[in-house]
């Protein structure tokens, strides 16, 4: 009784409540970034993230030199710390006389364009596929989750090695191989929490006023399964980069002289010896740019989560 | 029956389960609800009691044409509703509507007050923008709530209000019958009070029709012109509530009112170990509360008791073989 009273003096002595959808969404996200906030590794990795982007943005003004532009009397400099290192080639360069900075900055640009490719591709394929397999079920349901498993039971880079060896290598083919290969996740992901979500009452509640199925499915039932897809998304947005990456290293994804960052990893693969820092930088900025991301992936679980929300 | 009758159930049934494996086996089937017939009456409260599992449920989600019946008939106000159901659950939502037991839990938590009472005017009613604005007002008004509760979300209600917001979501559609699933089970005793007030000055005002479930006597007693008492997914009395509270011919009604806790009374009427419901998958031949009945004889085991008039009292039925006397 008096927990009632008590809720009910503070919902009265709120300010007005917001009127506008604006000023809505604005209470939502400072709401948001309320929580965000306590994850201090999350709002690190939204730093960094934030820096790759703007770095990837702005590459041709940052970049000193042309990312494929060879320069044969500065075959495989040092960085600038080392000895012979001079500030024209900040990070030294190349076998074939290209400056690292340059690419990996202008590399910088692809690794976040295969992300979001990917993870558009993947999130809207499974989250489509996963709430028809969660919502009708039955059949439907059985035959959707069997293709998946499949696609489940292959090792994923070894099945993008196929896709892609079957496609042609090439960037484009490289990330319709990946998303073909992350969206099964999205698929059990959407299915398991609609499955939870669709006999909840008020989606019964929204049938009993008139909702249609389509409205039921994307209207009533998606929005409120969103929070884990987001999070999956992040980390999908990682790992497609890192696969990416892994199929510029065998040969099968971006081509050479592309300045991804997996492709120059393999270009450098013979002197890791001789020059090391040639395989060094590709190498860190991919670890960064991974590890970034899954830290703010994990901030974005913690702040979208409403069970650790309430407490 | 006499044209005062609103909603008909006729032998309703529900069989979950059942069918067979694809090897020919028989897959075990459960009867939720069986041989359920009712009346009810335009402008009346129907009382529905029974213990948690007795087919309460099933039988209001059938009502509201949420489930289909696997047998008998459900009329509503002479359509076949489960017909109606399949075909076009929209035009049914228009006369019969429902009010859940979670009241929280039964509004989308991302959808604010407004956009959730909006719902049923746009699919159901089809009103326009001005209209919709002032039904909303008057809903607001009709349950007690500040028309500013609108723009809120449900996380910031009590459960007495959004069990509100659920009654006016229930009235949006102008419906003629509405079923109230335990709609007060969530709340506390004198929130629960303010409720069952608002809706029984709506039920006046709108000329409603209400189907009351739930497992609290008191608060069925209060509202109820007439009871049902279930067991078992049957019906084992029903009557006028006052005349089955006061005087319960099944033994199960008498059990029921023995054992709910009331003021000034100290010890309560339990039973011993054996007071279980039977087996769904292997109910007993005869009465299914012959294990727990303190009247039973021979005749219990081998034969269900139909429901039957006491001699003096065209009124109450009780499905009982060995029924109370006027105690």
């Amino acid at each position: 009784m008096v927990h009632i009273e008590a809720q009910e003096a503070a919902a009265g002595t709120k300010p007005a409540g917001p009127t506008t959808a604006w000023a809505m969404r604005g209470a939502m996200l400072r709401e948001f970034w309320f929580y965000f906030r306590q994850n201090r590794g999350a709002v690190i990795g939204l730093a960094i993230f934030t820096i790759v982007v703007l770095i990837a943005v702005l590459a041709p003004l940052l970049a000193p030199h042309s990312p494929t532009l060879q320069n044969r009397d500065a075959l495989l400099l040092p960085p600038i710390w080392a000895d012979g290192g001079s500030w024209t080639y900040a990070l030294g360069t190349d076998a074939v006389g290209r400056d690292i900075l340059s690419r990996l900055i202008y590399g910088a640009r692809f690794s976040l364009f295969i992300g979001v490719v990917v993870v558009t591709l993947s999130v809207t394929v499974g989250v489509v596929v996963g709430l028809i397999a969660g919502f009708f079920g039955g059949w439907i349901d059985t035959a959707i989750m069997r293709v998946m498993d499949v696609i489940l039971a292959f090792p994923s880079l070894l099945l993008a090695l196929v896709l892609v060896a079957i496609l042609g290598p090439g960037l484009m083919n490289a990330m319709i191989a990946i998303a073909l290969i992350l969206q099964p996740h999205f698929v059990r992901l959407t299915r398991a929490s609609v499955l939870s979500e669709r006999n909840r009452e008020y989606v019964i509640s929204a049938r009993v006023a008139g909702a249609s199925k389509l409205r039921l499915m994307f209207v009533t039932i998606l929005p409120n399964c969103l929070a884990p897809l987001i999070v999956q998304a992040t980390l999908a947005f990682s790992n497609a980069i890192l696969d990416a990456a892994a199929l510029g290293f065998l040969g099968m994804g971006a081509q050479p002289p592309t300045p991804e960052w997996g492709t120059m990893l393999a270009e450098a693969r013979e002197f890791i010896l001789r020059a090391p820092w040639v395989v060094t930088f590709p190498g860190l900025a991919i670890l960064v740019t991974v590890l970034a991301i899954n830290l703010m992936g994990d901030g974005l679980r913690d702040a979208l989560d409403p069970k650790l929300k309430q407490s | 029956m006499d044209d005062g009758v609103l909603l008909s159930i006729d032998g309703a049934e529900r069989v979950f389960g059942g069918g067979r494996t694809i090897f020919g086996g028989k897959k075990p089937a459960v009867h939720a609800v069986q041989d359920v017939t009712i009346d009810v009456r335009k402008g009346e409260t129907l009382g529905i009691v029974g213990e948690s599992g007795c087919g309460k449920s099933t039988l209001a989600r059938m009502i509201v044409g949420l489930d289909v019946p696997t047998g008998g008939r459900i009329t509503f106000d002479g359509r076949d509703l489960a017909a109606e159901a399949g075909k076009d659950l929209r035009r049914l939502s228009r006369d019969v509507q429902y009010v859940f037991q979670d009241p929280v839990a039964s509004l989308n938590p991302r959808k604010t007050i407004r956009t959730i009472l909006e719902a049923p005017l746009i699919h159901l009613l089809r009103l326009g923008k001005p209209e919709r604005e002032k039904r909303l007002s008057e809903l607001m008004d009709a349950v007690n709530l500040a028309p500013e509760f609108l723009d809120r979300y449900p996380h910031e209600f009590s459960g007495g209000q959004a069990q509100r917001i659920g009654i006016a979501r229930a009235l949006a559609a102008d419906p003629k019958l509405i079923v109230l699933d335990e709609p007060v089970s969530a709340l506390d005793v004198s929130v629960q009070a303010q409720v069952l007030n608002i809706l029984d000055g709506l039920k006046e005002r709108f000329g409603l029709t209400y189907v009351f479930i739930s497992h609290d006597l008191s608060v069925v007693e209060s509202v109820s012109d007439r009871v049902a008492v279930m067991y078992f997914g049957r019906i084992v009395e029903i009557g006028a509530g006052r005349s089955i509270f006061r005087t319960p011919r099944h033994p199960y009604t008498h059990l029921l009112l023995e054992s709910a806790p009331a003021p000034g009374r100290k010890s309560l009427l339990s039973e011993d170990a054996d007071t279980e419901l039977p087996d769904p998958y292997n109910p007993p031949p005869g009465c299914a509360f012959y294990a727990r009945c303190p009247r039973r004889t021979d005749i219990c085991n081998r034969q269900e008791p139909p429901l039957e008039a006491a001699p003096h009292q065209e009124e109450q039925l009780a499905a009982c073989f060995n029924p109370r006397e006027g105690a």
